[in-house]
């Protein structure tokens, strides 16, 4: 890990039609490590994503990438985009789609060269997606879509992936085999890694650091900085109880409060 | 009568409004297949539709104002693809409302214009023209001109390929490339308009469609990849027109005293039976080989079968 920040967040924030969407958000990411963005539905997290990337512009606070002002075309970024829905009648194998991750965005045929096609192969084995390398992308299963996702995301070699709440929709054994994935190739291919979910449990064992956001506003750190009952509350504006069992952590509200606001509710009732 | 002659009437191969027909036949299949697999792939067979209906505003308004028709039908085309953009096609949501307010207004647009045709030349000839083509009947000298932009159609789907092939899975997968999004989906709409335009003069504006999505929708069910979807569909396309043309040029010779039948029922027959044969499934394991779907040691054969629905 180095010491000069991959992504600087500074302060940022954004209004929609009066509406306070993210509130003097700062963070920090390093190289190589693994940044869960955790908070309920509907809090910003994808709007943050989209500042990050690029793709909306904030009110106020700036973006750095790599130490450098925001970029769209900037190839240190990686991006698995939230529940993509692919036609199983595209004629597009997974292999293809991986490759496109090269080079979407150059105009005129692709004439890839054989380091090219080996890179492909290379990344299909490191998410362990050869098996299935020459079905249709449309006719994959939810978690194996998201290790084609991940394999064109990184074959362009980003110095950070960010991931759009890659775990929603898959079954509980998907979830670990992504984020054991997702570790896997964060130490591999050198690459940090921001990951938005609305459940912090799956990725407690992998998280370096933590930015927990609630009504647009975020707290960071690592996961016991941040997870903490007076750290949390204060974020909330109202108390809150951080109960940990068994390695998992449950974000309680006080009674009478509505635990719908809180991130980690789903866990309350899985559990 | 030679063995020929029991599938060629005689003069197919030397009457020169077939050799017209054939040239600009295949040509125009060959746009429309390219064109076609993207249409298909990027679910918008609605829009392309809707660009056919477009285009016949503009060939019956060539008509009536006595401009030759390809230039009215592909002018009708590029302008409904801008009122599109414009309105919000590229927009998922508001892509079926877009499409269905420019079809509806083009379409009202063209009833009036054939009216005014026909009751100018006092003849049905000109809706019938318009509406389902007269490929007999094509001036040579504009072959030129269909060779060019179809050839300029291609030229720009594969200047466009890959951006356009992103852009089909994911919007926001697309903007974060940093690719203009709106301008390759204009420029593909544009594209799609020209390719309509040029089967209008072969099969009439309300038939392109057929040439448009039949071709690449058999060719999808057939192989894998993008590429060898898009040469399938241009053989289909083309055997489509060629054999359509031989049967409509045949049927002068098959009822007594008859005008012949019109050449763009049988293409569009031939293109609809070959997308029903593509989705036998004999035939597709037969066509094994371009499917480019190979089983890697160990996998199961159950896990393909899925992509057969």
């Amino acid at each position: 890990m180095t010491n000069s920040p991959v992504l600087e967040v500074d302060n940022v924030g954004l209004s929609f039609s009066g509406r306070r969407i993210l509130d003097g958000v700062s963070f920090e990411i390093h190289g190589g490590e693994f940044t869960g963005l955790i908070g309920s539905n509907g809090v910003g997290k994808t709007t943050l994503l989209r500042i990050i990337l690029g793709l909306q512009r904030p009110d106020s606070g700036e973006v750095r990438v790599l130490g450098a002002p925001l970029s769209p075309r900037s190839r240190s970024l990686g991006y698995v985009p939230q529940k993509v829905v692919i036609d199983p009648d595209i004629p597009m194998r997974a292999r293809d789609f991986v490759a496109l991750g090269l080079d979407a965005h150059r105009y005129g045929f692709a004439r890839r060269t054989a380091q090219q096609h080996e890179l492909v192969e290379k990344m299909l084995h490191d998410v362990d997606a050869e098996r299935f390398a020459d079905h249709r992308v449309g006719s994959l299963s939810g978690g194996e879509q998201q290790r084609i996702f991940i394999a064109h995301a990184l074959i362009s070699q980003p110095k950070l992936l960010l991931l759009d709440e890659p775990l929603a929709n898959l079954d509980p054994k998907s979830v670990q085999e992504i984020v054991a994935l997702l570790h896997r190739v964060a130490s591999d291919h050198q690459v940090a890694i921001l990951l938005s979910a609305h459940e912090m449990n799956a990725l407690l064992p992998v998280m370096d650091r933590i930015v927990y956001v609630t009504d647009g506003r975020a707290a960071s750190g690592t996961t016991d900085e941040v997870v903490r009952s007076e750290v949390l509350s204060k974020l909330y504006g109202h108390h809150v109880d951080v109960l940990k069992l068994h390695g998992r952590v449950l974000v309680v509200a006080e009674p009478g409060r509505d635990n719908e606001d809180i991130a980690q509710h789903p866990t309350l009732t899985v559990d | 009568m030679n063995a020929v002659h029991i599938f060629f009437e005689p003069g197919f191969f030397t009457s020169s409004p077939v050799h017209v027909a054939l040239v600009i036949g295949a040509v125009t299949a060959v746009a429309s297949a390219v064109v076609g697999v993207f249409t298909v792939v990027r679910s918008q067979s609605f829009a392309g539709h809707a660009l056919t209906d477009v285009a016949t505003t503009g060939g019956s308004g060539a008509f009536f104002f006595g401009i030759s028709p390809l230039v009215g039908f592909i002018g009708g085309g590029v302008i409904g693809a801008g009122a599109m953009d414009l309105i919000g096609v590229q927009r998922m949501r508001s892509r079926d409302m877009a499409t269905g307010i420019v079809l509806g207004s083009a379409t009202g647009l063209a009833a009036l214009f054939l009216y005014l045709d026909t009751t100018k030349s006092a003849t049905t000839g000109a809706t019938q023209q318009i509406l389902f083509g007269s490929i007999f009947t094509i001036d040579p000298s504009t072959i030129p001109l269909v060779v060019i932009l179809s050839a300029l159609t291609l030229a720009v789907i594969g200047l466009i390929y890959r951006p356009l092939l992103l852009s089909s899975f994911s919007a926001e997968l697309t903007r974060a490339r940093g690719i203009n999004l709106r301008g390759v989906g204009l420029l593909f709409m544009i594209a799609m308009a020209v390719s309509v335009g040029l089967s209008s003069i072969a099969v009439g504006s309300i038939l392109s469609t057929a040439l448009l999505i039949g071709p690449a929708a058999a060719s999808v069910r057939l192989t894998n990849s993008l590429r060898a979807a898009m040469v399938l569909a241009c053989v289909l396309g083309v055997l489509a027109t060629w054999l359509g043309i031989l049967f409509a040029y045949d049927s002068f010779y098959w009822i007594p005293s008859s005008q012949g039948l019109p050449v763009s029922f049988f293409i569009v027959s031939l293109i609809f039976v070959s997308y029903l044969i593509s989705g036998l499934s004999v035939v597709r394991r037969s066509l094994g080989w371009l499917t480019a779907n190979r089983l890697p040691t160990g996998s199961t054969p159950a896990l393909t079968s899925k992509v057969e629905v």
